[in-house]
């Protein structure tokens, strides 16, 4: 009973942590990237909440920022970024074009990037302004927090699953 | 003088040769997800050591169908789509769009003077947001982070501003066919002279960190140098064509609006290098705030909309008052304009160059055909042909001062 | 003085300049597909004219527009001078062929450098085929893609997705 308590007390610690340092991969396509750079710049200035620090790299991220529209012929190449990204890692989607497609509804745009990567938070807006960004900021924040991040529910899950399989285990903290 | 002598161990001069170095010819992709390909590009570059031999450039992910969706729409829903072209000016595309259905609808004479001045006013406004936009990340692409942010935060200013005009922060639409939307709110003039003197001040800022910056110019000077002759081959227009030194701009070669009025120079450059497209950009920063300058002290007063039932909404207390201001509107919003069967070409300046507007009507609310002749479109077509020689680290600033915007290339 | 450009055109031309229009200022000539590249060259090439610059290319499905016959699709040619700044517009016709084949027409890659994306571009929507064009392939859409999304006849919201998520 004990080291389970301390366990979730650890668990928590982490994720404070970790919600106070994320490194974004923003994948900017489109108009949304003018309101992106807004936010990075000093006037919105994201670096407040601890997540100023774009990594080009995907291995680096663990939140990626999907900023503009996702058509057909990017698909591939968004879904292959989200694989090469550590474990535990987060999604946002920037703006309604990245959340449900927008006003584009043809050949070409698709109907949201969750059509191919699972999303934690959705901003709406076209674009969003700086101030909705860092609210859904905060509420990722929380969701990191509470653990109910999609690749968290799939760990916790995923763990339990091997809890149940061999019983007694000690819990994973994470 | 003594020289240290070490035996065995060739001198840098002597790996330098070809036979010492064998490389093989190797294929690595630039983009589609690369911090300096604007958007997404794709480059896949056949490279032999660090030189460049081949590239294939591959656009297209941003293909958001501007043409088919605007087939689907009134001449009046369009106009949002219009934003999303070129998204770092997005008011010079609602004005170039205007013009073209006004074209068609043989208006033009018609567009009240104040709602022409308040045109080249935003529209002036974008053109330095889209170059500031340029100028900033173009040298962040190069490591001059602290200038992206000054160039930001110029564009702050004016987005603030044109937020107060048109209500929204970047897509405004907020031209309307047969003049603008709504007037200019009542404190504008002196702010945007505040704007105006701040924009300035940044910019001397901006000079004071790049002109003379050594890295900045090693790597700008004599990169990508393009004859005025090719230029106009591949089709280039606006600040890239300038730089060459051919001095075509739309606004001073085919006046449009009341751009015959103001008094400003067309600045070209003489190499045709990567330099020069910066400077000609920074160059028309300046003109554009000398034209803003000049507008806001002409302008008129008057209506902003042309008063003619078949283009434009009647007055809310219309609407609800009368039935025949109701029946008007609803026609117009369900019917869209009529538009008279025919075509047009009309072409305005945009922040890259020509932006053009090719439309075909069939007597419907709906345009039959809405083709966009994208100014970048024809700047990025050359860069396959730029590449061969270069080096890797080259291609960034070339691409970044070709200005490729995702929105307007791919559409 | 526009005007001018028409008259050079279909004296040099007689026959194959099928017809000269102009509305709102803009002059349009349409010319026989078979010898466009002989028209655009001599746009260019000539001394008077001197249209140095295609500014534009791009076509129009005429389905459903019952504006003029002779061909289906209308390739859209829009040229400027550098040297007096005038500008003209020329439109060649061109059909499907027997059971639907892509509609073809000579490219003018070698006339202006300009033209290789906007051909592309125009094969990639429309599926008409340039002849002699160095590399023509899908600009704007992606290899797999089949059909040529602008046509009147391919419905706007016909997706064809390359994935979609396989995961829980
Ligand atoms: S949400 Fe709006 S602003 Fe953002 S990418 Fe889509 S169209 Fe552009």
């Amino acid at each position: 009973m004990a080291l389970e308590f301390y366990s979730t007390k650890l668990a928590d610690a982490l994720n404070w942590a970790r919600k106070y340092s994320l490194f974004q991969y923003p994948f900017v396509t489109a108009c949304c990237g003018m309101e992106f750079m807004a936010l990075a710049a000093p006037k919105y200035d994201v670096a407040r909440f601890g997540a100023e620090f774009p990594r080009f790299s995907p291995r680096q991220a663990d939140l990626l920022i999907v900023v503009g529209t996702i058509t057909e012929k990017q698909g591939p190449i968004l879904q292959r970024i989200w694989e090469q990204m550590c474990e535990p890692k987060w999604v946002m989607a920037f703006g309604v074009c990245a959340s449900t497609g927008g006003f584009y509804q043809n050949y070409s745009a698709m109907p949201g990037c969750d059509q191919v990567i699972p999303v934690d938070v959705y901003i709406p807006g076209c674009p969003p302004r700086p101030e909705q960004v860092l609210d859904g900021l905060m509420l990722l924040q929380e969701k990191i927090q509470d653990r109910t991040g999609w690749a968290q529910r799939r760990q916790l899950r995923e763990h339990e699953a091997v809890v149940k399989a061999k019983k007694g285990h000690l819990p994973v903290v994470g | 003088m003594s020289q240290q002598i070490v035996l065995g161990v060739p001198t840098a001069e002597e790996f330098d040769t070809e036979e010492d170095l064998p490389t093989e010819p190797m294929k690595i992709n630039m983009g589609p997800s690369h911090p300096a390909m604007h958007g997404t590009v794709r480059i896949v570059l056949t490279i032999e050591g660090e030189t460049v031999k081949e590239g294939d450039v591959q656009i297209g992910f941003l293909h958001r169908c501007f043409e088919k969706e605007s087939e689907y729409a009134t001449y009046t829903q369009v106009f949002p789509y219009t934003d999303r072209l070129n998204y770092v000016s997005p008011m010079l595309n609602n004005v170039g769009y205007a013009i073209a259905v006004e074209k068609l609808l043989g208006i033009t004479s018609r567009i009240p003077e104040r709602a022409q001045y308040v045109r080249v006013i935003v529209g002036e406004m974008s053109r330095i947001t889209d170059h500031l936009t340029c100028l900033g990340a173009g040298s962040m692409e190069l490591g001059a982070l602290s200038i992206f942010f000054y160039a930001i935060k110029a564009r702050e200013w004016i987005w603030e501003l044109l937020e107060e005009v048109s209500g929204a922060r970047l897509t405004h639409s907020y031209v309307r066919v047969g003049g603008v939307v709504a007037d200019l709110p009542e404190d504008f003039a002196p702010k945007l002279r505040t704007v105006i003197g701040k924009v300035r001040e940044s910019m001397r800022e901006l000079d004071q960190l790049l002109l003379t910056n050594r890295i900045f110019r090693d790597r700008m000077d004599g990169v990508a140098v393009v004859s005025a002759e090719d230029a106009v081959a591949w089709g280039w227009t606006g600040p890239t064509l300038r730089s060459t030194g051919v001095d075509y701009d739309v606004r001073k070669d085919h006046p449009y609006l009341v751009y015959d009025r103001f008094d400003f120079e067309v600045p070209v450059g003489s190499r045709g290098d990567n330099f020069d497209r910066f400077a000609v950009r920074r160059e028309e920063i300046l003109q554009s705030l000398s034209i803003l300058e000049q507008a806001i002290d002409q302008i008129p007063p008057g209506p902003i909309l042309i008063d003619d039932p078949r283009v434009v909404l009647p007055p809310k207390s219309e609407v609800y008052n009368t039935i025949e201001g109701m029946i008007n509107h609803f026609k117009l919003i369900v019917d869209g304009i009529k538009v008279p069967p025919g075509e047009v070409y009309s072409y305005t300046e945009g922040g890259n160059g020509e932006l053009g507007f090719y439309i075909v009507s069939d007597g419907t609310g709906r345009p039959f055909r809405c083709r966009v002749r994208p100014p970048c479109f024809a700047i990025v077509s050359a860069l396959p042909a730029l590449l061969p020689g270069m080096y890797i680290a080259d291609i960034v600033p070339t691409f970044g001062m070709m200005n490729m915007i995702g929105g307007e290339c791919d559409r | 003085m526009s005007a001018r450009i028409l008259d050079r055109l279909r004296e040099q031309f007689g026959e194959a300049v099928r017809a000269t229009f102009s509305n709102h200022g803009d002059e349009c000539a349409i010319v026989d597909p078979a010898r466009i590249v002989e028209v655009c060259a001599f746009l260019r090439d000539d001394p008077e004219l001197k249209m140095a610059m295609l500014v534009d290319l791009c076509v129009v499905d005429t389905l459903g527009l019952d504006r003029r016959e002779g061909g289906r699709f209308e390739v859209v040619y829009h040229l400027r001078s550098m040297a007096s700044g005038r500008r003209v517009r020329i439109k060649a016709l061109v059909d499907e062929g027997p059971s639907g084949a892509n509609p073809e027409i000579d490219s003018v890659v070698p006339v202006w450098r300009g033209a290789n994306w906007f051909e592309r571009e125009a094969w990639d929507m429309y599926g008409i085929k340039f002849r002699n064009h160095p590399d023509l392939r899908r600009i704007l859409m992606y290899e797999e893609f089949v059909g040529h999304p602008l046509r009147k006849d391919y419905p706007k919201e016909k997706r064809q997705p390359l994935v979609r998520r396989d995961f829980s």
